[in-house]
């Protein structure tokens, strides 16, 4: 794919990973994956979640060492068997979840685990400073070396961990989903900071599911789906056509399922002016019996905060909420879940899971005291719980026991699922329901939303993902900055479209409420 | 890798049986966890002293142990939480105290028992309540009560030893029904009550929760402030049953007494296989560690080993059991 009449250094890779496989318990994560990265460009790395794109880089960082296959750097095939190596070698990773002390400085952090020393034993803090300032300084960062890293933004602390890259002189530089936490103009600063790396001669591979990073940054893609190499895009080449069928193997118009009929039922949930006083904005709102309305809106627009005001699970500072038009008073979730409110947290690890636990006891939290005598449980009851449940849901599991931590995202996100349809909700909240699950699992969780709706549940679905958004929905809410701020479909006229969410969502166009 | 599962589950009829049984070993391993260095210990012992394997002296080991094993399950309540209890050799103080002054006491006799462990009720309660509520960190509110109530036992024994010679509840410490002394008999029922609430009952398995990830307890509409007041709760309710038992050992009991038990009660807890950071951990875990620190000082103390080594070699055995269990279910918790 490379033109033979480049300039010598352009055709040289830097890298090249050939044949590489992976297996873990029997199960091949990797089989054949070929990726060439040359000096000074961005190599996109692309795959639906679980593809294997991390297991790829945890070889190349010498995390995991593979099975078969080969590694070259400059040509000279090397063994890369632990990151000091792969440090050694000039490769750094820069992880979504950051690695820095929080409580030490941005120098100190810059030259953790290889400390400059004054004459051997004491910390030579001077020079380290000079050091990492000069790093900096050629990042053009907006922070000194002597900052605490705890007072940096999520972009900065990513600058700093670039910086700790920069300062092992390393030519290959892994980026997993960088703009994740970022806002759009830390992302372009990000941008920025990566063509001048680019510029210099450092090959980045950057991983991403966004497609305008993708066109805005890359200089060649490369996919892989289930394990395998599918294939190399150069630049002129990228669509986001090819790249979807590449990555998925089938074309998404089948992919959301919202067929249930749209009867437009009873009001079950109504909204009136409820407010933290902070983070949400009096927001109004109805929710009706067998509707999916949507919640849309950039990140941090408040969407999780207004969905933990109806849960209870922060204190209102004003407003009401009515359930089948009855006042509720809820300033717990055990007083919402007990009305029949559910809500599916956007973090299914941290706020959702038991991780140790086992599946079968992760499905059954919400109905342990049902058809318990004297507080003791009765596990026949349970038993059914978890079998219809792994039923209804296709949930997929050798055994009830085997603990959450060792199941898939998808399955994971269907335990949550699963525990909170055991109560029968009449309003479900669900907030981001298919986010880091897999196409599979994704339709799946579709088809159980759509079911759900059919039967009647109100169901309020928070997503970032405007084709989900789109795709599923009834009606949609637009927030910004706190404020409920638009609507589409439904009697509005207005179609539901990634366009005029958008511009509700960006503030290119405003409803003024009477 | 998460596909693992995927793959695994569409595995036939007969393979999701032998998962199942490969699944039940696991969780017999998790179960049995220290049992085969318990097993080790007794071999060693048996080897070298000739008086260790009696009937008599097993007896006696389990007695040895049976204050810290009714300790150490209070623990294990608190620990699956992800909390720790440092009061609890002080609550056991101030409880003996208690019960052996209210035995003094003309007409009250009765009332020795309820009132010592009424005693521990309240102040686990009160460990409990400021965990719970004031979200202060529980080794810092029980670092703060192991030491104030140490002094609160001197206090009422007003610094010397209260004595009763027609202690009402010496039966306790001294009686047996059979061979059995009631002592053992007292430990074990403890550990089978405390098994039935944490694996039978919806408190119990909300226990774990709260250990193995508050804040979706929370989210999950668990009252995570009770259960926290609980576990505490039962912690100071058994710290006053060791106190009724030590003081029914003595006929005695001073400011002094229960010194240093919180640091067993908690080995025993850890050397049974329960996180620290809470969430996983059975009560057979913490019966056979308690057992394993008992079987230690009996073995040693046959073998005519000082106390200052037998002291060297039960902190050693601590961290290379623990280690082991570790390498041995390395692949698993990684």
């Amino acid at each position: 794919m490379v033109n033979s009449t480049q300039d010598s250094i352009k055709t040289k890779p830097v890298l090249e990973m050939q044949g590489i496989k992976k297996t873990f318990n029997g199960f091949v994560a990797l089989h054949d994956v070929n990726i060439t990265v040359y000096p000074g460009e961005v190599h996109a790395l692309m795959g639906e979640n679980g593809a294997g794109k991390s297991t790829l880089m945890k070889i190349l960082a010498g995390a995991y060492i593979a099975d078969a296959g080969e590694i070259r750097i400059d040509g000279k095939a090397v063994k890369m068997t632990d990151p000091g190596q792969a440090r050694d070698l000039g490769i750094a990773i820069i992880y979504q979840e950051l690695n820095l002390a929080p409580n030490l400085t941005v120098a100190e952090n810059i030259f953790m685990g290889s400390e400059l020393k004054k004459g051997g034993t004491f910390l030579d803090q001077d020079e380290m400073r000079r050091r990492a300032a000069e790093v900096l300084q050629n990042l053009d960062a907006n922070f000194e070396a002597g900052d605490l890293v705890s007072t940096l933004s999520i972009a900065e602390q990513q600058q700093v961990e670039i910086a700790r890259a920069l300062k092992d002189n390393s030519r290959i530089l892994v980026m997993d989903e960088p703009t994740a936490a970022l806002s759009d103009r830390e992302t372009d600063k990000l941008f920025e900071v990566v063509r001048r790396l680019r510029n210099e001669g450092i090959a980045i591979i950057y991983i991403s599911h966004r497609m305008a990073e993708i066109y805005a940054l890359a200089d060649r893609v490369s996919v892989i789906r289930d394990g395998g190499y599918i294939g190399s895009l150069e630049k002129h080449e990228i669509s986001a056509d090819r790249l979807v069928e590449m990555m998925v193997g089938r074309s998404l118009q089948d992919l959301y399922e919202n067929k249930h009929q749209i009867t437009p039922g009873e009001v079950v949930l109504e909204v009136i002016n409820l407010s933290d006083g902070h983070k949400v904005k009096p927001a109004s709102f109805q929710l009706y019996a067998g509707e999916i309305l949507g919640l849309a809106g950039l990140v941090g627009a408040g969407r999780t905060e207004l969905a933990r005001l109806i849960f209870g699970a922060d204190r209102k500072v004003s407003g009401e909420i009515k359930l089948e038009g009855r006042d509720l008073n809820v300033s717990t979730p055990n007083e919402a879940m007990a009305a029949g409110i559910a809500y599916v947290p956007e973090d299914r690890k941290a706020l959702g899971l038991f991780l140790e636990a086992s599946s079968g006891e992760n499905i059954t939290m919400n109905v342990l005291d049902r058809e318990a005598k004297a507080g003791i449980i009765n596990s026949n009851f349970l038993l059914r719980i978890v079998n219809d449940a792994i039923n209804n849901l296709q949930i997929r599991l050798a055994s009830p026991s085997i603990r959450a931590m060792d199941l898939s995202g998808g399955n994971q996100q269907k335990l949550l699922l699963a525990r909170w349809l055991a109560i029968n909700p009449k309003v479900l909240l669900l907030d981001e329901p298919t986010r880091g699950v897999d196409i599979g699992a994704k339709s799946e969780i579709y088809r159980i939303i759509s079911d759900l709706a059919g039967k009647g549940v109100a169901i309020l679905m928070i997503s970032s993902e405007l084709p989900e958004i789109v795709g599923m929905s009834d009606r949609v809410l637009v927030m910004r900055s706190g404020s409920l701020v638009g609507e589409v479909g439904g009697s509005t006229g207005e179609k539901i479209t990634q366009e005029n969410i958008m511009a509700y969502a960006t503030g290119a166009k405003e409803v003024v409420k009477s | 890798m998460s596909q693992t599962q995927t793959k695994t589950s569409r595995s036939s009829g007969s393979d999701r049986q032998k998962t199942s049984k490969a699944q039940a070993w696991k969780n017999f391993i998790q179960v049995a966890g220290i049992l085969p260095i318990l097993v080790a210990i007794c071999v060693i012992f048996s080897l070298v002293t000739p008086n260790f394997l009696s009937v008599g002296n097993f007896i006696n080991v389990i007695r040895q142990a049976s204050i810290n094993i009714v300790l150490a399950t209070g623990m294990t309540f608190v620990i699956l939480t992800g909390g720790i209890d440092l009061s609890v050799g002080s609550i056991l103080g101030v409880t003996a105290v208690v019960g052996v002054l209210v035995s003094l006491v003309p007409g009250l006799g009765w009332f020795a028992v309820p009132a010592a462990l009424i005693a521990g009720v309240f102040l686990g309660l009160l460990n409990g309540s400021l965990v719970a509520y004031l979200g202060l960190p529980p080794f810092i509110v029980t670092l703060g009560s192991y030491t104030a109530l140490r002094g609160v036992a001197y206090l009422v024994a007003n610094g010397t030893t209260v004595i009763n010679r027609n202690l009402n509840f010496a039966w306790v410490g001294n009686n047996y029904v059979g061979p059995i002394p009631w002592l053992v008999i007292i430990a074990f029922l403890a550990v089978l009550a405390s098994w039935f609430v944490l694996r039978r009952t919806v408190l119990g398995r909300h226990i774990y929760a709260v250990g193995g990830n508050i804040r979706a307890a929370r989210l999950t509409g668990i009252k995570v402030s009770r259960v926290l007041l609980f576990v505490y709760g039962v912690s100071g309710l058994l710290s006053g049953l060791g106190g009724i038992m030590s003081a029914s050992r003595l006929y005695s009991a001073t400011g002094m007494l229960g010194q240093g038990y919180e640091l067993d009660a908690i080995a025993a807890v850890i050397l049974g296989g329960t996180s620290f950071t809470g969430g996983i951990g059975t009560i057979w875990g913490t019966l056979l560690g308690a057992l394993i620190i008992a079987l230690l000082n009996n073995g040693l103390t046959l073998m005519n080993v000082s106390f200052f080594w037998q002291l060297v070699v039960k902190g050693l055995v601590i961290i290379i059991a623990v280690t082991i269990d570790k390498v041995r279910t390395g692949s698993s918790a990684a």
